[in-house]
């Protein structure tokens, strides 16, 4: 049966992580690919690796970083942040990359949704999508969340979906950093109007946030970043608790 | 050991050489016909779409050559449904080295089929060493039916073939390079065949 997907997100800038990550048995902290690896070893389903960083030279780095995690991850990984064209997504692809995900270009320019799937095919093209509960309800961000988008999200997730994204990340910028559990009513509304996996994000803070994205809001994978690299919750223990939610998990 | 990776410009071709280079095996990019017909193993990947797909293999000369190839040759997700005789995706004509046809999935659940699945029904000395029920990764939205051919099974919901062995031909609908130690085990198997 498929499983559901357990994703650490890594936040990358100048080739290293940033906030501090604390594994006892991990000697560099800062470095991606041991983190990668440990992640791996510990039954992460795939990785997330975000470039946080601004500038062109900057990127150039990731790039190299991205062959490196490559040759020394044997699980899945997306890379995202500030890809704004064609040739940035077949650069990080020919790295390596198994997925690559875009956020605020695919706002800008919707028909690159399109253009990218039709090139590298849709496994590999996520749409991040932020977004935020607004008195006018739900609604897409831009920019790294800071820019309110005339788009309804549901509306948005159904459009991406058209235009041939494979796979929909959706954080809840409401729940981002609150550790209060996920957004379980836009997560689920999406889920049941799309016809691609979508990954929840975005306010994880127990194990039973885990169990209840995916059995009420039919999330096909759950991300989070803080949790898992503080060690709040370990991935092994969470997986069995999971599993013992009667949820299909890779153990 | 002379292993080439077939290079059609079909996708993520690195994460195969990448996972072969952790074996200890330095494998060839290449869409040379001659170097592919020297090779010992080859590796048949693909990502994508199977017209275009298709398209460059007929461009590069090799949907003349691949089929008539006598060493162990392993495709992987597409390249298994390259590996055909036909698919849904596009009504496109495959390479029909195994007589099978590839049909999209007809499903309430979602489709692409992404994520971590378990295999079953496991034969061939390709799954030796594996576990009845481990998991490997797939991403795809069609697949290859189950057949006297099938080598692994996997359910989404329906049962279908997670891989196929036709002669010297053995075909992985999963990333077997992504796929963990499970995966590494079927590299190596295709390896010591």
């Amino acid at each position: 049966m498929l499983t559901k997907r357990i994703i650490p997100c890594l936040d990358i800038k100048n080739g290293r992580t940033v906030k501090g990550i604390m594994f006892e048995n991990i000697r560099d902290a800062g470095d991606p690919v041991e983190l990668g690896a440990e992640y791996a070893r510990q039954g992460a389903d795939e990785l997330v690796f975000l470039d946080i960083t601004a500038t062109n030279e900057e990127r150039k780095t990731f790039a190299a970083l991205v062959r490196d995690i490559a040759r020394h991850l044997d699980i899945p990984f997306t890379v995202g942040g500030g890809i704004s064209c064609v040739a940035d997504v077949e650069l990080l692809l020919l790295e390596g990359a198994d997925k690559v995900s875009v956020n605020s270009a695919a706002i800008k320019t919707p028909e690159l949704v399109n253009e990218l799937a039709k090139r590298f095919g849709s496994q590999c093209i996520t749409v991040a999508i932020d977004t935020k509960f607004t008195p006018q309800g739900w609604k897409v961000f831009s920019r790294a969340g800071t820019l309110e988008t005339p788009y309804e999200t549901v509306e948005w997730a159904k459009m991406v979906t058209d235009l041939g994204a494979g796979e929909i990340l959706l954080t809840s910028m409401s729940n981002d950093g609150t550790k209060n559990g996920f957004a379980l009513d836009i997560t689920g509304a999406v889920s049941k109007e799309v016809s691609i996996p979508v990954i929840a994000s975005g306010g994880a803070g127990s194990v039973e946030h885990f169990s209840e994205v995916f059995q009420e809001a039919q999330a096909d994978a759950a991300l989070a970043a803080s949790i898992f690299h503080f060690g709040e919750i370990e991935i092994p223990y969470l997986k069995n608790y999971l599993a013992a939610q009667n949820l299909p998990i890779r153990l | 050991m002379n292993v080439v990776i077939i290079d059609y410009k079909g996708g993520n071709v690195q994460s195969v050489r990448f996972a072969l280079e952790r074996l200890g095996v330095q494998a060839t990019l290449t869409e040379d016909r001659e170097t592919i017909q020297q090779a010992d193993k080859v590796i048949f990947p693909g990502e994508g779409e199977a017209n275009s797909a298709m398209r460059q293999l007929t461009a590069d000369g090799l949907d003349k050559i691949i089929p008539a190839l006598t060493q162990p040759f392993l495709g992987i997700c597409l390249g298994m449904q390259l590996m055909c005789r036909h698919s849904e995706e596009n009504d496109t004509p495959m390479l029909n080295i195994i007589p099978l046809d590839v049909k999209r999935f007809v499903t309430d659940l979602k489709v692409p089929h992404m994520g971590w699945n378990n295999i079953y029904n496991l034969k061939s000395p390709l799954m030796k060493g594996l576990n009845e029920q481990d998991y490997v990764y797939f991403v795809h939205s069609y697949h290859v039916p189950q057949s006297e051919h099938t080598i692994a099974a996997a359910d989404y919901p329906q049962p279908f073939s997670a891989a196929v062995q036709y002669q010297n031909f053995y075909a992985v609908q999963f990333h077997a390079e992504k796929s963990g130690p499970t995966g590494t085990k079927i590299l190596q198997n295709f390896l010591d065949l």
